[in-house]
């Protein structure tokens, strides 16, 4: 039976390990290789790294590091932040990286997503989406949620679907750093409406949330950072009682 | 022992590598046909689209020289797809070691398939050391039926061929590279067996 995902994710600024509260205020966690090696020997099922300021300040991602991470853990992972180019998804994949994530740069250039998934195959391409409930309607949110867009999340989502993306991971901007649980109804519904895998962000608090989640919809996988690097939520811990509840976990 | 990594640009081949480092193995990267001729065991890893990655083959002779090779050669997810005769996925003519065609999931499952899965069935001593039921992370949107040359299944909606074997050529659909210590335990029985 195909288990359902833990994903520790890792921001990255500078070669270092971060996470911001609402995106905004940034707090150091770690040296990012030691931390994935640890994570990789604890339970993690996969891992992301996203070079969180790499779009604003149009750096591109740190291939090095990729290399380094890849020679270091034996679980897959994705990596994100500022790709914009074939070639720099190639560099990427090249160094070790099983699977590249894009966000702002494929609202901008939605045909940038054929492209990749054409050249490398969908099951390498993860589209990123961060939205926030506005007046009734959930709107996709640019530069790492600095930017509101008009464009709503369920389109949004159908069309990266048929471009060719392989799986979508959906942050959503009202719950991430909160702690108080994950955007269920949001997410039960984005997992009909497509079909391919969801990867659930934003609001992991406790390990009720993580059962709600699983539980409420069609979801694959959840991501989540501070609790895993702060080890408020032990990620042995969180499996065992995953499995308890009798959700599908690898442990 | 030398092992060669089959390097045709459509691969995930620097993790190939560095998990044989990790098991204190040195992986040589190449698509030069005397290395890979020359060499104890063969890793031919991919990932991408079969089409493309058959043109890739094509264009620098390797399409000839892998069927024709006696040492032990280990196709790793889509390198496993390619030994067999023909793959759905661009219609794709492939190397014909295996007599089986490649097919795509059903659409009223989640593709592609995204995850660890569970192994049953577990034939030969690649699986020494590994029991029943065992996770291996897999990514993949096409796959191999259960044929008689199957050694091992996995289910996604149906049950399929995760692993297959014939004389010295192996097929596994998940990454061992990227599975955890087991990947590594199934890596090792490769190079040892």
């Amino acid at each position: 039976m195909l288990a359902k995902r833990i994903i520790p994710c890792l921001d990255i600024k500078d070669s270092r390990t971060v996470k911001g509260v609402n995106f905004v205020d940034l707090v150091d966690a770690g040296d990012p290789v030691e931390l994935a090696k640890y994570y990789s020997e604890n339970g993690a099922d996969e891992l992301v790294f996203l070079d969180i300021t790499a779009t604003k300040e149009d750096r591109r991602t740190f291939a090095k590091l990729v290399d380094e991470i890849s020679e270091n853990i034996n679980i897959p992972f994705t990596v994100g932040g500022g790709i914009k180019t074939k070639e720099d998804v190639e560099i990427l994949l090249k160094n070790g990286a099983d699977k590249v994530s894009i966000n702002s740069y494929a609202v901008s250039n939605p045909d940038f997503i054929n492209e990749l998934a054409s050249n490398f195959g969908s099951q390498c391409i993860v589209v990123a989406i961060d939205a926030k409930f506005i007046d009734n309607d959930w709107y996709v949110y640019l530069v790492g949620g600095r930017i509101k867009t008009e464009i709503k999340l369920f389109n949004w989502a159908k069309e990266v679907e048929k471009r060719g993306a392989g799986e979508i991971l959906f942050t959503s901007m009202d719950h991430d750093g909160t702690k108080n649980g994950f955007a269920c109804k949001a997410l039960e519904e984005l997992s009909q409406k497509v079909n391919i895998p969801i990867i659930a962000s934003g609001g992991a608090g406790k390990i009720k949330h993580f059962n709600e989640v699983f539980k409420s919809g069609n979801i694959d996988a959840v991501l989540a950072a501070s609790v895993f690097h702060f080890n408020e939520i032990g990620l042995k811990e969180l499996k065992i009682e995953l499995n308890n509840n009798n959700i599908p976990i690898r442990l | 022992m030398r092992i060669a990594i089959i390097d045709y640009g459509a691969g995930n081949t620097q993790s190939v590598k560095y998990a044989l480092k990790r098991l204190g193995c040195k992986g040589i990267l190449t698509s030069d046909k005397e290395i890979i001729s020359s060499s104890d065991k063969i890793i031919f890893p991919g990932v991408g689209q079969a089409s493309s990655a058959m043109k890739k083959l094509k264009s620098v002779g390797l399409d000839l020289l892998i069927p024709s090779l006696k040492q032990p050669v280990l196709g790793i997810c889509l390198g496993m797809q390619l030994m067999c005769d023909f793959s759905e996925e661009g219609d794709t003519d492939c190397l014909k070691i295996f007599n089986s065609k490649v097919k795509r999931f059903d659409n009223s499952l989640k593709v592609p398939q995204i995850g660890w899965n569970t192994l049953f069935n577990l034939k030969t001593s690649l699986f020494d050391s590994i029991k029943e039921k065992e996770y291996m992370y897999l990514v993949h949107s096409y796959f191999v039926p259960v044929i008689p040359k199957t050694i091992a299944t996995s289910k996604y909606g149906i049950s399929y061929s995760t692993a297959i074997k014939k004389n010295n050529f192996t097929g596994v659909q998940f990454h061992p590279e990227k599975s955890g210590s087991k990947g590594e335990i199934l890596l090792k029985n490769f190079i040892t067996n």
